[in-house]
């Protein structure tokens, strides 16, 4: 059982509930000892996908392998997998002593001791062992329901959203300590989260994930700074996309006219066989300065000009405006507060700027509103 | 998307049964097997039994020379002629003790459920603790009680209430005891907690955030009440409605020990004629009358509510 | 110098409001008569359960014991002294101990089949269920007395067992049903999770959890057949007469203290096994 170790393989995984289909021939490679993330808005079939690998779900197609042996459908208590639910799911019943040593009880492991207060030691438990789960603090459960994962040490262990119902100091805190433990004891993590920034401090890898499909997989840096779709742009962090169509295309930059100038894109950043594209730029790539006439030009040729400040909030690190440009949309800025000079006001004219390598473009035959997320999502 | 959740909803499986599909596949009999034992023995001993009793109220002949199945339809005329009061007396004082039942256990359901806060564990057993004690031996005591020289009697005479009572039928003579009053406040005693706990039930359920969100937009304390509480508790109250009506108006046990030949119940009569008269066609038909009756009420309030709300 | 007045925006007034007001009685007393109902309602609920009491205690003079004459332990002294009262004790204890087991059993199954399960025949199982709790006793006695006597079932233990059996299955349904249901079903996803299999979390999380609800089934079913008449007396003999049938039948005899005892006993076991349950209860969330 819990010997084997390896990659996890998932290969034309499918689950279907009646006509929806939750998670749509999902093909997957999960490195040994990587810690991966399944980041999705709710309803993406994230939560789904790691239900099947748990075992608690069976696909209507599809394979799950780990370390070439086949899973697919073994029941749970036979897979070397092991999940930190998101209600966390301790035995109300049992001391959190009795929580952790459940898995090691049941399979006949020796010196349960031992490893057991190796593990709360570990998740900081130590002194809480004959507690009962109705005696911890939200914090403190979510240890015990990792520790009793981790103590295991599973080919797999699965994440489920575990940090959703901590607070956001907490979370923070958490995040750091998951990936220290993760790091130590060298288990493989796939973490299901929606919330983004999550995903990217924690994560080796992100596979981004929408309406059961994988939208794009890579490291964090790469998915942020270089989005495949109009969905991972909009669901990492803010993009502004704007309409545009080429003009010109060179072997290292192209043209694009916007409705109002032109800007150049980077031509392994343009999407081939198409001239109608999304033009996208992220809010903190780009620099606002007074009047056209001013010197403070920023950096990159890339300007806007004619712009007219709607919006602007000062968030303390950051000010966040909203600039009308003049085909009339409604670009979002974030100025870095550098050096607490003044901002820009509400009725300002002023020019945007930003670096060609800062700028993408995606096909234009895609959806610009993918990914935006107009509620903070809470359940999974 | 699957909830990770627990609830069952539509096209999912029951989440407990996420062991894997393999499982549930090889045992689809198990709620099966789990119902059997227990709906078979309801079947032969609670709706067989009735099947018997229609089949003997159809029947004539006696318990020496044995009975055949004849179809005398009549059985069910002359019983019902002959004792015609005693069943709209039963349904009659069933229905003043549920009415009674629920004036005086709403208000004490609500103060349990919506006041109580630290006693409420406290109260809930006060409430149900009559029952620790035989039901027999407690209707006994309300002769104690009520006797003629209790302190209730002689407050119901020196204030002059008797005569009010005597006046309207309520009460005979001096006492209070074998009256139609004493048998209903005893029926209304027995079955106050049947009552009462359906309605703490459903009131307990009521988020008392519903209350103060009524009050933030106006709704006085009377109007929060009858348009929030009153609503959202009719559950309860049907609920309680009906686990008091029903044991109610085929009880008897309040009447003969409470109350005279004159309030008898048709439960009563039923058990006379079985045990005593061995008429058992009459007997049957009577009790199966009875049956009827409330079984028609029962699919009223299922036909509104739905079979899930039962159990 | 720190700015002490926050910004103002314009066309906002503040004013106090008006400080808590005395007030009038009737608003008081008005306030308070869902209190005052419920009180009196418990008084209601409670005098007999004293009465029972305190008249374990008398000594009449007659032979029925309705009116105080004087404090006595002589019944408590004595409690088997009534002939034949220990007798229908001992048999409706045996028969409930049987009845409760039985039906716990049943029961149990069945609510785990309507709480977990998605079948056919759900609705009907629930009508089935629910019937036994909606009919007249008088009805359901009388029904089957028809059904033993054409079959030709002597009447006696048998017959009241069965009769017991019967009508408590419905009650420990609905009692377990509520626990089941309220068992959070991702605990058991997690005891499988943990390598356990089905029987293993089954003893381990499922029956540990549900327990208190079998507990209390359990003891409905009991104090049911125990303290019920009227079916049993359909479909008893005159070699088996239980507590109750007792009790009724002195009425109209003659009422020997001695019944007050054993429903005073009865009283005091089960408001200690509340306590116990109560309190047990709280030491295991602790």
């Amino acid at each position: 059982m819990p010997a084997t170790s390896g990659d996890l393989q998932l290969s034309s995984l499918t689950k279907r509930f009646g006509p929806f289909t939750a998670v749509d021939g999902l093909d997957l490679t999960i490195p040994q000892g990587s810690f991966f993330a399944l980041l999705g808005p709710s309803g993406c079939g994230k939560t789904t996908t790691l239900r099947m690998i748990a075992g608690l779900e069976q696909p209507t197609q599809g394979e799950i392998r780990i370390g070439g042996q086949d899973i697919t459908f073994d029941k749970p208590y036979r897979r070397p997998v092991n999940t930190v639910f998101q209600s966390y799911a301790l035995f109300p019943h049992l001391t959190v002593w009795e929580n952790v040593a459940f898995g090691l009880k049941r399979r006949r492991a020796e010196q349960v001791d031992k490893q057991v207060g190796e593990v709360l030691e570990l998740t900081e438990l130590a002194g809480l062992a004959k507690r009962k789960p109705a005696q911890l603090s939200g914090g403190q459960q979510q240890r015990v329901a990792l520790a009793r994962a981790i103590v295991n040490k599973p080919a797999v262990l699965l994440l489920d959203e575990p940090l959703g119902a901590l607070d956001l100091k907490l979370r923070r805190q958490m995040q750091v300590e998951l990936k220290r433990i993760q790091t130590e004891v060298g288990l493989t993590f796939v973490h299901v989260t929606h919330d983004q920034e999550e995903a990217m401090t924690m994560a080796d890898t992100i596979a981004v994930m929408n309406a059961g499909r994988i939208e794009q997989l890579g490291a964090p840096a790469e998915l942020y700074e270089h989005p495949a779709t109009t969905f991972a742009a909009n669901f990492l962090g803010q993009s502004n996309l704007i309409r545009a169509t080429v003009k010109d295309r060179q072997p290292d930059v192209a043209t694009v006219a916007l409705p109002t100038g032109t800007v150049r894109v980077p031509a392994d950043r343009l999407p081939a066989g198409v001239d109608e594209v999304w033009v996208g730029v992220r809010p903190e790539k780009i620099s606002v300065s007074g009047d056209a006439g001013s010197e403070q030009a920023a950096s990159g040729p890339n300007r806007i000009d004619g712009g007219v400040v709607t919006d602007a909030s000062f968030m303390g690190v950051s000010t966040q405006y909203l600039v009308r440009t003049p085909w009339q949309q409604e670009l979002t800025v974030f100025e870095q507060n550098r050096d607490g000079s003044g901002i820009h006001r509400v009725g300002d004219r002023v020019s945007l700027s930003f670096a060609t390598q800062h700028t993408f473009a995606l096909d234009a035959g895609q959806d610009a509103e993918a990914g935006i997320e107009l509620d903070s999502e809470v359940v999974g | 998307m699957t909830s990770a959740a627990g609830p069952i909803t539509a096209g999912e499986p029951p989440a407990s049964a996420g062991l894997g599909a393999k499982s549930r596949r090889r045992f689809a009999g198990v709620p099966y097997f789990l119902l059997l034992p227990g709906l078979l023995w309801l079947a032969v001993f609670f709706v067989i039994p009735m099947v018997f009793l229609l089949s003997q109220s159809l029947q004539t002949g006696t318990l020496e020379t044995g009975y055949r199945l004849t179809f005398h339809f009549a059985t069910y005329s002359d019983a019902l002629s002959s004792f015609g009061h005693q069943f709209l007396r039963s349904f009659e004082y069933a229905f003043l003790a549920t009415l009674l039942a629920l004036l005086i256990g709403y208000p004490l359901a609500y103060a349990i459920a919506l006041k109580a806060g630290r006693w409420k564990p406290v109260l809930l057993v006060m409430v149900v603790a009559p029952f620790f004690t035989s039901f027999l031996l407690r209707t006994l005591a309300w002769q104690t009680i009520l006797n003629s020289d209790g302190l209730v009697v002689r407050f119901f005479r020196s204030t002059h209430l008797i005569s009010l009572t005597r006046a309207l039928g309520w009460t005979n003579g001096d006492q209070l005891l074998n009256s139609p009053l004493a048998v209903v406040t005893g029926l209304t005693y027995n079955f106050l907690p049947f009552m009462t706990l359906p309605l703490f039930a459903s009131l307990d359920r009521l988020d008392p955030r519903l209350l103060e969100a009524a009050g933030d937009l106006y709704a006085t304390p009377l109007t929060a009440f009858r348009r929030v509480t009153l609503p959202m508790s009719m559950p309860g109250v049907v609920a309680g409605t009906l686990l008091t009506f029903i044991p109610a108006a085929g009880d008897f046990i309040n009447s003969q020990l409470l109350g005279n030949p004159k309030t008898a119940m048709i439960g009563q009569v039923i058990q006379g004629y079985f045990l005593r008269i061995n008429d058992y066609p009459t007997a049957a038909a009577l009790s199966f009358a009875l049956m009827l009756t409330i079984l028609v009420l029962v699919s009223v309030y299922v036909r509104r509510s739905g079979t899930e709300e039962l159990v | 110098m720190v700015a002490t007045v926050g910004q103002r925006p314009a066309g906002v007034t503040r004013s106090a409001g008006p400080a808590r007001r005395r007030r009038p009685p009737w608003v008081v007393l008005r306030e308070n008569v869902v209190w005052v109902v419920a009180v009196l309602a418990l008084i209601y609920l409670l005098l007999p359960n004293l009465v029972v009491v305190l008249f374990s205690f008398n000594k009449p003079n007659g032979r029925f014991n309705y009116t105080w004459q004087r404090f006595s332990l002589d019944a408590w002294l004595h409690p088997c002294a009534a002939p034949g009262m220990c007798d229908s004790l001992g048999l409706s204890l045996k028969i409930g101990v049987v009845a409760t087991l039985v039906a716990t059993v049943l029961g149990t199954m069945i609510a785990f089949a309507l709480a977990r399960y998605r079948f056919r025949g759900r609705a009907g199982s629930n009508l089935l269920i629910f019937l036994p709790m909606a009919t007249p006793e008088v009805v359901m006695g009388s029904s089957l007395l028809t059904l033993f006597v054409s079959l030709g079932i002597p009447l006696g233990r048998l017959t009241i067992l069965i009769a017991h059996i019967m009508f408590c299955l419905s009650y420990v349904v609905v009692t377990v049903k509520a626990r089941v249901a309220g068992l959070d079903p991702r605990l058991e996803q997690a005891a499988a999770d943990l390598y356990a299999n089905e029987w293993q979390t089954f003893r381990r999380i499922t029956l540990p959890l549900v327990a208190p609800g079998i507990a209390a089934g359990a003891l409905l079913a009991f104090s049911l057949s125990f303290d019920d008449y009227i079916i049993t007396n359909f479909n008893a003999s005159n070699a088996s007469i239980t507590f109750p049938m007792y009790v009724w039948g002195a009425a109209a005899r003659g009422t020997p203290v001695q019944i007050n005892v054993i429903g005073t006993t009865m009283f005091v076991l089960a408001v200690l096994a509340v306590a116990v349950g109560q309190l047990a209860g709280r030491r295991r969330a602790r």
